[in-house]
């Protein structure tokens, strides 16, 4: 399932490039341009979706 | 041994244990929330010995839980402990019927009702959600003028689970609050979580510092998850004029603040757990509350 080597996939927002290492799917990566959360919804080839939003039953 | 993990993000949490898991040669499952369907009358889930509840949805993980328990899946913690935990008011109780100390708390239904019960605990009052986490929707509140805004946009802007008004003193804390890791009947770690805010959350960029497993402390919170039944959980613990009282018991509790201080192996704890748990097949007993 985990992703070992660096691959690089594109922000569903803005279309900028975000590397990304040792991730695997429901992973939360933050884009270096937008900043928006992303979420790993595939590893090879990493495919990003943006991060569903904080609910209020989300939490510990 | 094959171990199903409850999830609805990776956080660092959840790679530590699923690598911890491997590294014992456990075989992990993640099950993520939103891949579930039910069918309530079939039982059918994956193959696994035992299911630790890691995802960040209390709803899903409630739910997800019960259909456990019918179906004689194992799982830590169990739906009871976590329906209590996840809410406030339960867990209140469970500590006060196992008399554990924690905050003084009000209840009441209406903004009116809620304003006696306010002003007979004096001011500042912090007003909370029953469910909620990470600091979210708590208030301060300092006085009669904002108690009788903050109840009126509760009641009216709210679902009705925001008319259930529940209302606790509010501590002079010394920019800190504690929280101590518990796994099965041991304390394995506790850190202050600091910060100028009177919310403390490290959600909220609280930070966390090493904190000393003193006798009482242990004694809290061992109490605590045993009052709400839990195996694994983060208790919330709070420094008062006079000594030391629960604020919250946390099930999938977050332990990335943690980890920095204390050289124990918290991930690695867990799945020893969990093993020996699926092994024995011992259920913890039902909760008292």
């Amino acid at each position: 399932m985990s992703n070992t080597t660096t691959d690089v996939a594109v922000c569903p927002e803005c279309e900028g490039s975000v590397a990304v290492a040792d991730v695997e799917r429901g992973e939360i990566v933050q884009c270096p341009d937008c900043g928006a959360e992303l979420e790993v919804t595939n590893t090879d080839p990493v495919t990003l979706q943006l991060a569903p939003e904080e609910e209020e039953d989300w939490g510990e | 041994m094959k171990i199903g993990v409850l999830i609805s993000r990776i956080r660092i949490e959840e790679k530590l244990i699923i690598r911890a898991a491997e590294a014992r040669g456990c075989e992990v499952l993640r099950i993520n929330d939103r891949d579930l369907v039910f069918d309530l009358e079939r039982p059918d889930f994956p193959d696994v010995e035992i299911v630790l509840d890691r995802s960040m949805v209390h709803s899903r993980a409630e739910y997800t839980l019960r259909l456990l328990e019918s179906w004689g899946i194992p799982a830590v913690n169990s739906y009871r402990a976590t329906i209590t935990c996840d809410n406030k008011f339960l867990t209140n109780m469970a500590l006060v019927e196992n008399g554990v100390p924690t905050l003084r708390t009000m209840l009441a239904y209406t903004p009116e009702s809620a304003l006696q019960a306010i002003e007979r605990l004096g001011y500042p009052v912090v007003l909370k959600p029953n469910t909620g986490s990470w600091g979210r929707l708590l208030a301060k509140i300092n006085d009669r003028d904002a108690a009788e805004a903050v109840l009126e946009h509760k009641e009216i802007l709210g679902s009705y689970h925001h008319s259930i008004f529940y209302i606790q003193e509010y501590v002079e804390k010394p920019g800190r609050d504690i929280r101590a890791f518990v796994v099965g009947d041991r304390v394995l770690a506790a850190s202050y979580r600091g910060s100028e805010h009177w919310i403390t959350n490290t959600a909220r960029g609280g930070d966390s510092q090493p904190c000393p497993i003193t006798p009482e402390i242990e004694q809290l919170a061992l109490g605590s998850a045993r009052a709400v039944g839990t195996d694994i959980a983060g208790v919330d613990l709070v420094e008062t004029p006079d000594g030391l009282k629960v604020i919250e018991i946390n099930v999938g509790a977050e332990f990335h603040g943690l980890i920095e201080t204390t050289d124990l192996d918290i991930p690695g704890e867990i799945v020893d757990y969990l093993v020996q748990k699926a092994r024995s097949g011992r259920v913890v007993e039902a909760v008292g509350s």
